[in-house]
């Protein structure tokens, strides 16, 4: 998506009937607004599953997943008109998301003397979900392990660790965007990226 | 993943094994969990058992049948009170219109009583008292008779 094009059409010019030359008609609010939720529309079908995927991960709860999902996609749509296109909405998403899943942590590190019950699955349940490909009964077990091992290990990492991690390892993100994404530099991302994955190759020869 | 950003720790084909793997993992839990939500919601209503239905239309018409018994003795109740307001109302206003008729009965009343009273009174007095007029009037008639 051309965020900058957005943009303009926002503000209610079009670049190339300027360049043209030609008679520019206003836009009215009402077209601008409409032309607006378009694209939102079209980033939430685009970016609704990695976000939904980014959280299911992180939070292991396929309810509380879907509900931050739409918490994330209910405050971008009201602060839409202010997203100035500095970073690419996924960023920008994620970056709503990972605030939405840091408030969900917070309230619940509140609520814990409240013994409030989670419905977040366990690590043995979490590393069920194996694609059905060409592989041996062998090669099943041995994937089912490893995802044990990983999903063990994701869940001792720190909650910004775990982000860190998410991102580069589930939703491939390039380590600028995750750092725009966190708000912390690509040296600190580096790091956190580092120690998690020597915990991750700590536990696979661990195991063997 | 853009080669710059590579990890010295990306460069372990197990560790790099075990993350695809996790990730594949990751991605069918996720499509799994997507299957699961865009099933049509609806379809549990459909085979919602009769009994639950004749239940809530039993508990209904129960409900309707008794606001109604409800309101018709209220309406019974509040007429009747109005009834007995109605003659409690009219006792009182004939009282005021006849107080001199109120006030004679009563007089007399008290007259009657005060009679009572008096005889009595005259009735018991002379009664208690003849013994000993008697005696004074015996001992003085000794003593005449002795001088």
């Amino acid at each position: 998506m051309n965020v900058r094009l957005v943009n303009l059409r926002r503000r209610g010019t079009s670049t190339k009937s300027m360049a043209a030359g030609t008679a520019v008609q206003p836009m009215t609010a009402g077209t601008a607004e409409g032309i607006a939720a378009q694209d939102f529309s079209s980033v939430v079908e685009s970016h609704r599953p990695q976000i939904f995927r980014f959280l299911l991960a992180s939070l292991r709860d396929v309810d509380l997943a879907e509900t931050l999902t739409q918490e994330c996609f209910l405050k971008a749509h009201r602060n839409w008109s202010r997203f100035r296109g500095d970073s690419s909405p996924m960023t920008w998403l994620m970056r709503i998301a990972i605030n939405l899943q840091k408030d969900h942590w917070r309230n619940r590190r509140l609520q814990f003397w409240r013994s409030t019950r989670s419905n977040a699955v366990d690590l043995d349940e979490a590393s069920d979900w194996l694609p059905s490909g060409e592989r041996t009964a062998e090669q099943q077990m041995l994937a089912r392990e490893q995802v044990t091992q990983v999903w063990k290990v994701v869940d001792h990492l720190s909650e910004r660790q775990r982000t860190v991690f998410l991102l580069r390892y589930v939703e491939e993100r390039e380590l600028s965007e995750i750092a725009q994404a966190t708000g912390l530099s690509e040296g600190t991302v580096k790091a956190h990226l580092s120690r998690a994955l020597g915990k991750v190759r700590a536990e696979l020869r661990g195991k063997q | 993943m853009n080669w710059n950003d590579r990890l010295a720790a990306e460069d372990d084909p197990e560790v790099m094994q075990a993350l695809g793997n996790f990730k594949a993992s990751v991605d069918a839990w996720c499509e799994s969990a997507g299957a699961a939500r865009s099933h049509p919601r609806s379809a549990p209503n459909a085979a919602r058992p009769v009994w639950r239905l004749a239940a809530g239309w039993a508990l209904g018409c129960a409900v309707a049948a008794t606001s109604v018994a409800g309101a018709l003795y209220e309406r019974q109740h509040k007429q009747e009170l109005a009834r007995i307001a109605a003659a409690q109302a009219a006792a009182q206003k004939a009282a005021q219109v006849n107080p001199v008729s109120g006030q004679s009965s009563k007089s007399e009343a008290d007259q009657d009583l005060l009679a009572n009273v008096d005889s009595d009174i005259s009735r018991a007095v002379p009664a208690a008292m003849e013994p000993l007029a008697q005696m004074m009037d015996s001992g003085q008639a000794d003593n005449n008779g002795t001088k």
